[in-house]
């Protein structure tokens, strides 16, 4: 590790952190907010209200030329020709072996105009590997650095940011996009997000971040819009059941031990890693991404090990109290035969076995 | 302020005394540390604890922290209400989130603990470390 690379980053909206009493952390080499006095409060916040996140650490690539869309399209597994200008979806880098190098959005801005969305930790290696793989006449730009990126989320987010931007919120369907402005400076804003709440991202340019983030936090205050930090971004997601990259998916889990088969689109083409999932498709996924609530007292948490009838079979992935549902819940791969509804396991937490059962996912899903 | 009817560790408990018992706490500047506190893990009565050893566990959403014991002895009583609602740690630490009762086996450990403007002190400093 380099000097340089020991060195967190920081945002562009650091400074509105430490006045507003961030506790900070390192995330991703990067110094993030964890909280700003009250996860529980937070996370509560953004089921009742809206909450302003701070996701700037994220990465965005830019790729754009002749052959973008045909790139794209062979390094995941969603159909990217399906989408519109304007439009986005949640897709994934995937390996040879079908498994996740990362977890990414990606966003048609025009024909061959793409923006891709990637997350903190994995900005050079994912960017490494796209490079290594675009052919033709495209061109790559890794554009991170150029971009702050927040998020409003919950039901008030639309009221929140409407008379802020020109841009037609109550038009906006859910993973669509638009360009316009935010506080009368150029944005792009997504109704996207990462909590199971209806809601918002707003890219900027990052030199105007912290700009930004004040105005909403000021004109949102009336409406109960408030600073999130990343552990109530944590257990919002995991609520939703939203993967996390690094506890839920890796390099050693595939795409459809994942749960995330919805993202294979079989009938687009080839992409990478399409024949090992193609095969693991019809000999069946051996384990399965699954969720949990504690039976016994505890709280299991990621990396604690899983027992079924005995046998260990793995880690718990993500866990935690669940602060809107009040119970410890979390995620776990079960072999495939032990993951119904309704069965038991346990969870060794610091050394005694506690039982866990099976729920269905997700854990929260919002009214409509 | 903090009560200076008991004496505090550097673990950040307290533990007040009355007669051969002592009941333990964790502090107010632990509770704010903490965060939430979302789980509580007590030892049964009966179960014997020794100084400076774990005697539990709490939990705030982010993270696990063990409990140390400031003196050696006996547990005679657990605080179920603590059990059952753990926000009560962040809600009255010094008060009604007292965690055990211990019959104390050895009352001279209690020499090596802080006094109350002594603990003040004492994390005072870590505040700015």
């Amino acid at each position: 590790m380099s000097d340089t690379e020991s060195l967190p980053k920081r945002t562009s909206l650091y400074p509105l952190h430490k006045e507003l009493g961030a506790r900070l952390v390192d995330f991703a080499g990067w110094e993030m907010p964890v909280d700003f006095g009250g996860v529980v409060e937070e996370h509560l916040n953004v089921r009742s209200h809206a909450g302003l996140f701070d996701v700037s650490h994220m990465g965005e690539f830019l790729v754009e030329g002749k052959d973008a869309e045909v790139v794209i399209q062979g390094l995941t597994p969603n159909d990217v020709s399906r989408l519109a200008d304007g439009q986005a979806h949640y897709s994934a880098l995937t390996s040879e072996t079908g498994c996740f190098i990362d977890d990414i959005l990606v966003y048609r801005r025009a024909e061959n105009r793409y923006l891709i969305v990637v997350n903190a930790s994995n900005i050079d290696k994912d960017f490494a590997w796209i490079e290594s793989r675009a052919e033709g006449e495209v061109e790559l730009t890794n554009a991170s650095d150029d971009y702050a990126l927040m998020a409003v989320q919950g039901p008030r987010a639309q009221a929140i940011l409407a008379p802020l931007t020109d841009v037609d919120l109550a038009a906006m369907k859910y993973y669509r996009f638009a360009d316009g402005e935010v506080l009368g400076e150029k944005a792009i804003v997504s109704r996207t997000g990462y909590t199971g709440e209806d809601g918002f991202e707003v890219m900027v340019a990052s030199e105007l971040g912290e700009k930004i983030a004040r105005g909403l936090l000021d004109k949102g205050a009336a409406q109960g819009l408030k600073p999130v930090g990343l552990a109530a971004r944590d257990t919002l997601r995991l609520e939703a059941k939203m993967a996390l990259y690094g506890n839920d998916i890796d390099d050693e889990h595939t795409v459809l031990e994942a749960d995330l088969g919805w993202i294979v689109k079989w009938k687009k083409g080839e992409f990478v890693g399409r024949d090992a999932l193609a095969k693991q498709k019809e000999q069946g996924a051996p384990r399965k991404l699954v969720g949990f609530e504690m039976v016994d007292r505890g709280i299991a948490r990621h990396g604690y090990p899983a027992f079924v009838d005995g046998r260990s079979t793995g880690l718990v992935t993500s866990g935690s109290f669940a602060p809107y549902l009040k119970k410890n819940i979390g995620l776990v791969y079960l072999p495939a035969d032990t993951c119904q509804e309704g069965t038991e396991f346990e969870v060794e937490i610091r050394g005694r076995r506690a039982a866990a059962r099976v729920v269905p996912t997700p854990f929260y899903k919002r009214e409509k | 302020m903090l009560p200076d009817d008991r004496k505090y560790s550097k673990e950040h408990e307290w533990i007040q005394v009355d007669g051969d018992n002592g009941t333990i706490g964790i502090t107010d500047f632990a509770q704010k540390e903490l965060g939430d506190v979302v789980y509580v893990e007590l030892p049964e009565v009966g179960a014997a604890v020794a100084s400076m050893e774990v005697f539990g566990n709490i939990e705030s959403v982010k993270a696990v922290s063990e409990l140390f014991s400031p003196v050696s002895g006996e547990v005679v009583k657990i605080n179920d209400k603590v059990v059952d609602a753990p926000e009560l740690v962040n809600a009255d630490p010094h008060g009604d989130a007292w965690l055990i009762v211990l019959k104390l086996s050895d009352a001279s450990q209690l020499d090596g603990l802080m006094s109350a403007a002594q603990y003040q002190e004492y994390i005072d400093k870590e505040g700015k470390d």
